[in-house]
């Protein structure tokens, strides 16, 4: 996956609404087909909606797969917007249209509860990240990652553990494994988990600690090798999705968090690597 | 509050990188400029393209190729490695190569038009009085077009200054080593320290004011457009 780009999601040309308002118009003077089209319009209108959802970079491809069943079992539509956490963050406080946000940590939901922009009983953790190690090469990691123990690289990718809770859980692997000290002159930071995985992929850092959902699918490693994080050596990365104010009254964003928790949503989490 | 070690670090880098920038784009934007203003080749279009492709490129294209090019398995990496410095992404060097591309309109333009202003016609007439090559760019070309240099040498400077996209994508955010303000700032806003983001983007503001409020004043005085 490469960067992308964090941008608000263009309004699908609303086949409910416009035709809905026009409809409180004068009805004889229409022609029975636009009547028979509006009515359509109508009954589609009150049962389907659109949510605005800001998603961490992590849950990319996950997030894909969920839309794609949520939009085809409820009729409603989802406009995602990818981004950094603190980014996604900085724009919901500054009144970003977003109705949803699925955050790559626990502390910007519960920030935006204590400031009144987003409901705190709807917060809830939708996925558990999972660390990996990971490089493009073949054959440079194994089971104990040994080319990490004995510094047989250059670079070593991780996100920037300021703002990315997998860096900051990257950072903490380290420590835990008495390797910071060595490897810090070694370190290029992604701004988010999806800049590191590039940085890897392209072959300019021979190592870099990602998320599992980025290499992984279905149990299966797509390219190179890599050697999963055992979860004790940092602290769990708790991902929240909360429902935001501007969401309150639309049915499509309760749906979509509802749908979050189903099981249906629950076995994509965890064939992209996720825990529950 | 004020600046932090790490700002003050990322200023001067970020001065350095400019700085060391500047200097090359002179260089190599001044012959460029020269070939452009006075060919009358069919590949003057072509190269007035390429030169100008950074203005309406976003740099995330710019930053995605650089990486891609100067990584292991690029043409720019496998010539760097062969030349025994290893790759250039998330080092200085690697931020003055892309700094290069992405400022090189901001130089060769200013110079461009400057020498087309100069036209051909003095260099012909002090040939006819038998000055040398030499003694044409010291004594007429130079003086002539001192102001375009200025333009272009500030316009350079400032516009490395401000460069965002292009750092964030091969820069690897290294303080002291890649960290520019620009990213600095980025990160202060992503770790929600807005204080902190606010005395950079305030200071970067007031800097880029000054340098544009100096360029267009002196501009007036010469009459040279940009």
């Amino acid at each position: 996956m490469s960067i992308q780009p964090n941008s608000l999601p263009t309004r699908q040309a609303g086949r409910a609404w416009p035709c809905a308002r026009r409809s409180s118009g004068p009805w004889q003077g229409l022609s029975p087909l636009l009547l028979g089209l509006c009515g359509l319009c109508l009954t589609s209108g009150t049962l389907a909606a659109e949510v605005r959802v800001a998603v961490a970079a992590n849950f990319a491809l996950p997030m894909q797969q969920i839309v794609a069943e949520f939009e085809r079992s409820t009729g409603h539509r989802a406009g995602v917007s990818l981004g950094g956490t603190g980014k996604l963050f900085a724009q919901i406080s500054h009144g970003a249209p977003f109705e949803v946000f699925l955050a790559a940590d626990q502390r910007a939901p519960a920030r935006l509860v204590a400031e009144g922009k987003a409901l705190a009983d709807s917060r809830f953790t939708y996925a558990r990240g999972r660390l990996v190690l990971w490089s493009s090469q073949p054959d440079l990691l194994d089971a104990d990652a040994s080319a990490l123990q004995q510094g047989r690289f250059s670079r070593l990718a991780i996100a920037n553990p300021r703002v990315a809770p997998y860096g900051a859980a990257a950072l903490a692997v380290l420590e835990g494994l008495g390797l910071l000290e060595m490897v810090r002159p070694k370190l290029v930071q992604g701004e988010n988990i999806a800049q590191t995985y590039q940085f890897v992929a392209s072959g300019n850092a021979e190592l870099g600690f990602v998320a599992r959902s980025q290499v992984m699918r279905d149990g299966q490693l797509q390219a190179g090798s890599a050697w999963p994080v055992p979860e004790r050596l940092h602290p769990p990365l708790r991902q929240d999705a909360v429902l935001l104010l501007r969401g309150k009254d639309n049915p499509a964003a309760r749906a979509l968090l509802a749908f979050l928790r189903s099981e249906a949503a629950g076995s994509i989490i965890q064939s992209f690597g996720y825990g529950l | 509050m004020g600046f932090s070690d790490a700002d003050l670090a990322a200023i001067w880098l970020t001065l350095r990188l400019a700085g060391v920038t500047t200097l090359l784009l002179l260089l190599i934007g001044a012959p460029i400029a020269w070939w452009l203003a006075h060919t009358r080749s069919l590949w003057k279009g072509p190269v007035g393209a390429l030169v100008a492709l950074p203005l309406v490129l976003p740099p995330t294209v710019l930053g995605f190729y650089l990486l891609l090019a100067m990584g292991p398995q690029g043409p720019v990496g496998q010539f760097t490695q062969w030349l025994g410095i290893g790759l250039l992404p998330f080092s200085f060097a690697g931020l003055v190569v892309a700094s290069v591309f992405y400022s090189l309109p901001f130089v060769v333009q200013p110079l461009q038009n400057a020498f087309e202003g100069l036209g051909s016609r003095p260099l012909e007439v002090a040939a006819t009085l038998r000055a040398g090559p030499v003694d044409r760019l010291f004594s007429l070309v130079l003086p002539l077009t001192r102001s375009g240099w200025l333009s272009a040498a500030i316009l350079g400077f400032a516009h490395t200054v401000g460069e965002f996209g292009v750092v964030l994508m091969i820069g690897g955010n290294i303080p002291g080593a890649t960290q520019v303000i620009s990213v600095q700032i980025y990160d202060h806003v992503e770790a929600m320290d807005y204080t902190q983001a606010h005395w950079l983007s305030a200071s970067m503001l007031i800097f880029s004011f000054v340098v544009l409020l100096l360029l267009y004043s002196f501009n007036r005085r010469t009459r040279v457009i940009l």
